[in-house]
């Protein structure tokens, strides 16, 4: 159920990326498409009844059934990456407006 | 119209996406996972050179690796090299982030309201609060969840919260610079370390230690540390370059 | 077995990704980008991964949320935008 939604949540990121005319907006877009892609790479490694991968006193061995790490580590390092993504874009859109005077992309370089 | 045709595309991909889960032999049904089949089963018996111990918690030694969170023997220990290119990522776009915003001619972005006494007193004391659940994180990282990604940015949110609560503050951000310089040599250098003594780069030199305690997993833990002196770092910059604007 | 709390979390995160993208406010969109978030935290539990739930809270919740709102400050203060 959560991958489906996953899906969607990555479709309506792509829809507002191409629809939006307004800089934040877009950026916001852009937020929403990564959330849905880090759920969809976490879900591909769930099974049903599997243990967080984390050994500790009562989950002690390797026998038990332990969900995928692989794609958690990747997602990881990925939310982080988008920070920096994010920031630069947010920097980008305040350089546009000191330039052009608006955030609307159909008003840039009419005047 | 271009509504339209952007409405049929994303529908057109979506569809595309589900139809190929769908009726896809290698591609498990959400669910019905097994790692069991795959490379993190090398992960989760710590076997990549097909040593074939048994894995329990505090009692197992000499692990190739040794942390008994799985995550972070992926992110810190297999995939090591890997990290330090995410990290490096990280600072460029905080690089990028100082080159537009940042300069010379900048000062202090007035917020527009005076913080009253209450305020910056509960906040000088949450700051210490903070800064130490961070650190903790980062330390234990090989433990629990968190870890230095998480840790590093809980760092940061305190140097924000001082922000928000003082109206003329601005960190030392040289001090910042040296900090991140620092951790990130710190970091290639445990790697070369690890190339002279063990024939890979970021060979784990060190012993390793019994499965779970806070003394083990050799380099994991302060490479973890110093991974998130450098996030944390990097991100402070970022907050302090966000939080100028063009001095009148 | 059909999960009662995962439907949920999914038709939340659905709405409230539609609503901000078509919100007029820009500050409504991004506290709703922190709704997301946050609900994006409680999936990342259901599917066990601790790791990312906790790096997910501190980052989305928290610190984007901030950066868009200086962005938003910076521009009130240049000119009146909405």
């Amino acid at each position: 159920m959560l991958q489906y939604a996953a899906i969607i949540l990555f479709m309506i990121g792509l829809y507002g990326l191409l629809t939006q005319r307004h800089v934040i907006k877009i950026i916001i877009s852009l937020n929403i498409l990564e959330m849905g892609l880090n759920i969809f790479i976490v879900s591909v490694g769930y099974f049903e009844g599997g243990l967080a991968p984390i050994f500790t006193s009562t989950n002690n061995t390797n026998a038990l059934a332990f969900v995928d790490p692989l794609p958690q580590a990747l997602v990881l390092t990925a939310i982080v990456i988008g920070v920096g993504t994010t920031a630069l874009g947010l920097a980008l859109a305040r350089k546009i407006y000191a330039e052009y005077g608006t955030l609307n992309l159909d008003e840039m370089g009419e005047e | 119209m271009k509504h339209v045709l952007a409405f049929i595309f994303v529908i057109v991909v979506g569809g595309m996406i589900i139809y190929a889960l769908q009726s896809n032999d290698q591609f498990t049904q959400y669910g019905d996972n097994d790692p069991r089949q795959t490379t993190s089963d090398a992960y989760i018996n710590r076997d990549v050179r097909d040593t074939n111990q048994d894995v329990i918690f505090g009692e197992s030694d000499d692990l190739e690796s040794a942390p008994a969170n799985t995550v972070t023997a992926i992110v810190a220990d297999y995939r090591s090299f890997d990290t330090l290119g995410e990290i490096t990522v990280l600072f460029i776009s905080s690089l990028g982030v100082a080159l537009l915003l940042g300069g010379v001619n900048k000062k202090r972005m007035a917020l527009n309201y005076t913080p009253n006494f209450m305020l910056r007193v509960g906040s000088r004391a949450l700051f210490g609060i903070i800064l130490m659940t961070g650190i903790f994180i980062a330390v234990h990282g090989h433990l629990t969840p968190g870890g230095g990604f998480p840790g590093g940015t809980m760092i940061a949110s305190s140097v924000l919260l001082l922000y928000l609560a003082d109206d003329q503050f601005r960190t030392k951000v040289t001090g910042f610079k040296l900090l991140e310089s620092f951790a990130g040599m710190t970091y290639v250098i445990i790697g070369l370390v690890g190339l002279f003594i063990g024939g890979y780069f970021l060979e784990n030199f060190l012993p390793t230690g019994t499965l779970g305690n806070l003394f083990s997993a050799g380099i994991i833990p302060i490479i973890y540390v110093l991974i998130g002196l450098k996030v944390g770092s990097e991100i402070t910059g970022i907050i302090d370059n966000f939080l100028t604007e063009e001095a009148l | 077995m059909i999960n009662v709390f995962e439907i949920a979390v999914s038709g939340l995160l659905i709405v409230l990704a539609f609503v901000a993208l078509n919100s007029k406010s820009l500050i409504k969109s991004v506290m709703l980008l922190s709704g997301i978030s946050m609900l994006t935290v409680v999936a990342f539990v259901m599917l066990k991964a601790p790791d990312v739930a906790v790096t997910e809270a501190v980052i989305g919740s928290g610190l984007v949320t901030s950066l868009f709102v200086f962005t938003l400050l910076s521009f009130r203060k240049t000119g009146e935008i909405e």
